[in-house]
């Protein structure tokens, strides 16, 4: 069998962001990136379908500047077999033209299932996976929380309000993914080390059209910070009260 | 709940920017030391120490162990990470590739060890122990010995102890009583009582490589009888399964004020089945090469809890609410300004910040060093390198342990009356942080090594090995005027230091209570001078970036330089202090009658 991954590489999350002098980005100083968190789930999942199909390749995609080698490297690490680079200088905000150099590449891929997160976590468009799915012509379906193949039928898990549905659909397909899958691996040392050896191929990437792009960025108001009222059943009491009076929130 | 980041900037910084450890890959048998790959190992390393071990920090010291019926267990959770921790590989690091290591750099062991120590150090103590008796095997044992149970410990299925400490001799090791016999077919049995042992019985591992010192029927007085035996907990079998269980038995664990994850046991030697490890009465020499590497980690304990009480600390600072700034609100819009911004709080914080990043760049400049001194092709070059860890082990060990438990502190009162309760977790590091400067050898005992033995070696040749780059340091850096005002005060600490080591030299040979009473004065001056080269070359790798146009990363450099001002300017005259009191010598400490105390 062959998985493709498509991974995203974004922002740390765990930090004050600030607006550029543009008005239409993030200041990038002093950011650190790491793998979209849904793109984890994603490339676990994609692992451990193959382990249980006995063999086959997994091969990560990421579009971007140079840097994202160093998130595809990461996934190799996981134990994906081979990267593929779409180098551009700057990832777009248009989905769609993201999607159009995603599905040339992977468009006579052979590729049996191809896997996304559910959406980035810096962009929350939740829209790059069903696109390529349109594109290529392949039946969709989004954030699986669990996902099983067998003789090249798919069977997802997706969770509703308070509910939750099995669907099942015929490979090649496009399924994104979220969390309920097991938690992403951490890379071993072998895997690492071995991460270094792996092949990464470097291809322009084929940008649709931007039509889409942001026009201003504000950060939300200023929040008071959280107050810590003690610990055990005990403060419940007085956690009601103070959700009732200061809060007002109850 | 505290948490955690490895300072992986920092780190890189040292690293690639201070050090240029791109030139351990020129080594033989480091070629895959790149540093992208010492990058990626370390931000691997990082997340698996903040994500998987430093969650069980805080809930394994309120845990701690349990002892019943001689089994112990480690705290919730500690086995699943240790299982973790191997299908990871991480024992593997640095181990032989020939016994399934991963043959990286010895460096990398130090900056993992930080990071581990820093996320867990009650956790990071049971692997810890393990390498350390890798190594010890691995230096001194037999073919057969390694073939048997080097695999073992580098996969982490089988832990280790070292195991020198009696209830009546714990210093002074040349007193201890645990006797072995042999017993006719090349093992030994082995008889008496161990005590404070770390890691001394878990379930952890399913077996665990004791390293047992004891003396041989026949053996001399002192510290010339000592004998290193390995004594596993299960005989292995010729499968390299366990097998039958040993005459070792864990009498009881302590109940004690930090590290309350790790196992401190009392071990009951019974008859046990041992074998020798390294040369009859020479195993004071094999035990060394154990502590030595010990006494480098423990340095690093220091460091990573200093590391791990700064973040929290400086999060606390940013966040609480309390007074005015003296110079006019800060915060007008809130009900008062953050404490970070009172000259002492920020000065507390200032002050271990450049100790931690300080520290950090002596330990890996050493670690460095040790990869020098076994791998570097000119045997020159190898002597030099071993020469500087042997002077610095002492004083890694002790430097590193004091102003680390002190920067837990200073971190702990920055959080004023929550810092001394429990939900912050700062009270833990202290405490943790407290056995630093006891074990492995008390601080005491390190400057006396340092002062006693490896001043005097060579005529003073160890020395010398560090004198000589501080001199060409200061010399070359005194070309540039812009430097001037971290030049000048290091070049006077090191007068200091020169002058401090003649009149100790000197005094000493007359009378060794002017040693012994300097000792621990002296070993900081050392640490603080040894901080300040370290702070030159940091502001110096610094400032090349920054003038190189450093652009998305200039404010880490510019705070570099900004910390290495504070740290010449605020730190280092201590070294005056320190230097007038080893001038006044011991006759104050000395003339005092005993019974006048
Ligand atoms: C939590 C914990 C874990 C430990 N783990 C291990 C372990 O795994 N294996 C092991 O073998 N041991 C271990 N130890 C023992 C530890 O190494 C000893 O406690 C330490 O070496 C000091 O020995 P002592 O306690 O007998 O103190 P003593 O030797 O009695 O020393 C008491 C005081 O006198 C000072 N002193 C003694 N002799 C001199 C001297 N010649 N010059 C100057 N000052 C001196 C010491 O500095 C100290 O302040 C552990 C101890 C603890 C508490």
């Amino acid at each position: 069998m062959k998985i493709a991954v498509c991974i995203k590489r974004v922002p740390d999350m765990d930090v004050r962001f600030k607006i550029a002098a543009s008005g239409t980005a993030v200041d990038e100083a002093g950011l650190k990136y790491d793998m979209s968190d849904f793109d984890g789930y994603a490339a676990e999942a994609a692992l451990q379908v193959n382990e249980k199909g006995g063999g086959g390749e997994v091969t990560a995609l990421c579009l971007g500047p140079d840097a994202v080698q160093e998130t595809l490297r990461k996934a190799l690490s996981m134990g994906i077999d081979k990267a593929v680079h779409l180098k551009c200088d700057a990832v777009p905000f248009d989905g769609w033209a993201i999607a159009q150099a995603l599905a040339a590449q992977l468009g006579g891929g052979g590729y049996d299932l191809i896997l996304f997160g559910r959406m980035s976590i810096d962009s929350s468009n939740q829209s790059v996976g069903p696109m390529v799915a349109e594109l290529l012509g392949l039946p969709c379906v989004t954030a699986a929380s669990r996902l099983d193949v067998s003789g090249g039928t798919g069977k997802a898990q997706r969770e509703l309000e308070g509910a939750s549905e099995t669907v099942e659909f015929p490979l090649p397909a496009v399924v994104s993914i979220d969390e309920g899958v097991a938690r992403p691996r951490y890379p071993s040392l072998k895997g690492i080390m071995a991460a270094k050896k792996k092949p990464l191929e470097v291809k322009p990437a084929q940008l649709g059209a931007v039509t889409v792009t942001v026009t201003t960025m504000e950060l939300p108001p200023e929040r008071n910070a959280g107050r810590i009222i003690g610990e055990g059943p005990d403060m419940v009491p007085e956690l009601v009260r103070l959700l009732q009076t200061e809060a007002k929130v109850l | 709940m505290p948490t955690y980041k490895a300072p992986l900037d920092d780190m890189r910084f040292v690293l690639h920017d201070v050090l240029d450890v791109a030139q351990l890959s020129a080594l033989p048998g480091y070629e895959e030391a790149t540093p992208d790959l010492i990058d990626a190992i370390l931000e691997e390393a990082g997340r698996f120490c903040a994500e998987v071990l430093q969650p069980l920090n805080q809930p394994g010291d309120a845990a701690g162990c349990t002892y019943e019926q001689g089994e112990v267990k480690a705290p919730p959770g500690f086995k699943e990470a240790y299982q973790q921790y191997c299908a990871g590989g991480w024992p593997a690091l640095t181990a032989d590739p020939k016994y399934g290591g991963q043959g990286m750099p010895h460096l990398m062991r130090s900056v993992v060890e930080e990071m581990m120590c820093a996320s867990n150090l009650s956790f990071a103590m049971y692997p810890g122990l393990a390498h350390g008796a890798y190594h010890a095997m691995h230096t001194h044992g037999t073919e057969e010995l390694k073939d048997k149970l080097l695999p073992k410990l580098v996969s982490g299925q089988w832990g280790g102890t070292m195991c020198l400490t009696e209830p009546h001799a714990g210093t002074d090791l040349g007193i201890i009583t645990t006797k072995a016999v042999p017993a006719g077919d090349g093992a030994y049995r082995l008889t008496g009582t161990k005590i404070f042992i770390s890691a001394g019985e878990h379930d952890l591992t399913e077996n665990i490589i004791h390293l047992v010192l004891a003396k041989l029927p026949d053996a001399p007085g002192g510290t010339r009888g000592i004998s290193m035996f390995m004594v596993p907990k299960f005989l292995p079998t010729d499968e390299g399964r366990p097998g039958t269980r040993n005459g070792v038995t864990c009498g009881s664990i302590e109940h004690k004020m930090g590290i309350k994850g790790n196992a401190t046991c009392v071990l009951n030697f019974d008859n046990a089945t041992g074998w020798m490890v390294g040369d009859a009465n020479k195993g004071m020499r094999a035990m060394f090469t154990m502590m030595n590497g010990a006494r480098l980690g423990v340095g690093l304990q220091g460091l990573g809890l200093g590391e791990v009480a700064y973040q929290n600390a400086v999060a606390y600072a940013r966040e609480r609410l309390q007074g005015r700034s003296l110079t006019g609100a800060k915060n007008p819009g809130g009900p008062a300004d953050p404490i970070i911004e009172h000259p002492a709080v920020r000065q507390g914080l200032l002050r271990v910040k450049a100790l931690n990043e300080g520290n950090r760049a002596f330990a890996y400049w050493i670690g460095m060093h040790i990869d020098l001194e076994h791998r570097h092709p000119d045997p020159a070059r190898r002597a030099e390198s071993a020469d500087l860890v042997a002077l610095m082990t002492p004083v890694i060990k002790a430097f590193l342990t004091d102003t680390g438990f002190e920067s837990t502190n200073i971190a702990l009162q920055t959080f004023g009356g929550h810092g001394y309760v429990r939900e912050y977790g700062m009270e833990q590091f202290v405490r943790d942080a407290r056995i630093a400067p006891i074990y492995e050898g008390t601080n005491a005992v390190q400057a006396m090594d340092l002062v006693g033995r490896k001043l005097p070696e060579g005529m003073g040749r160890l020395l010398r090995r560090f004198f000589h780059p501080v001199s060409a340091e200061v010399e070359a850096s005194r070309a540039d005027p812009a430097l001037a005002e971290f030049v000048e005060p290091l070049a006077k600490a090191f007068e200091r230091l020169q002058q401090a080591t003649q009149g100790v030299a000197m005094r000493s040979m007359a009378n060794p209570d002017e040693a012994g009473a300097a000792a621990e004065d002296y070993l900081h001056l050392l640490g603080y001078v040894t901080l300040g080269y370290m702070w030159l070359r940091m502001v110096k790798a610094a400032r090349a970036r920054l003038a190189a146009g450093a652009d998305d990363r200039a404010a880490f450099y510019e705070a570099k330089v900004a910390t290495g001002r504070f740290y010449f300017a605020k730190v280092l005259p201590q070294v005056h202090a320190l230097a007038a009191r080893i001038a006044a010598g011991a006759t104050t400490v000395m003339s005092v009658p005993v019974d006048a105390f």
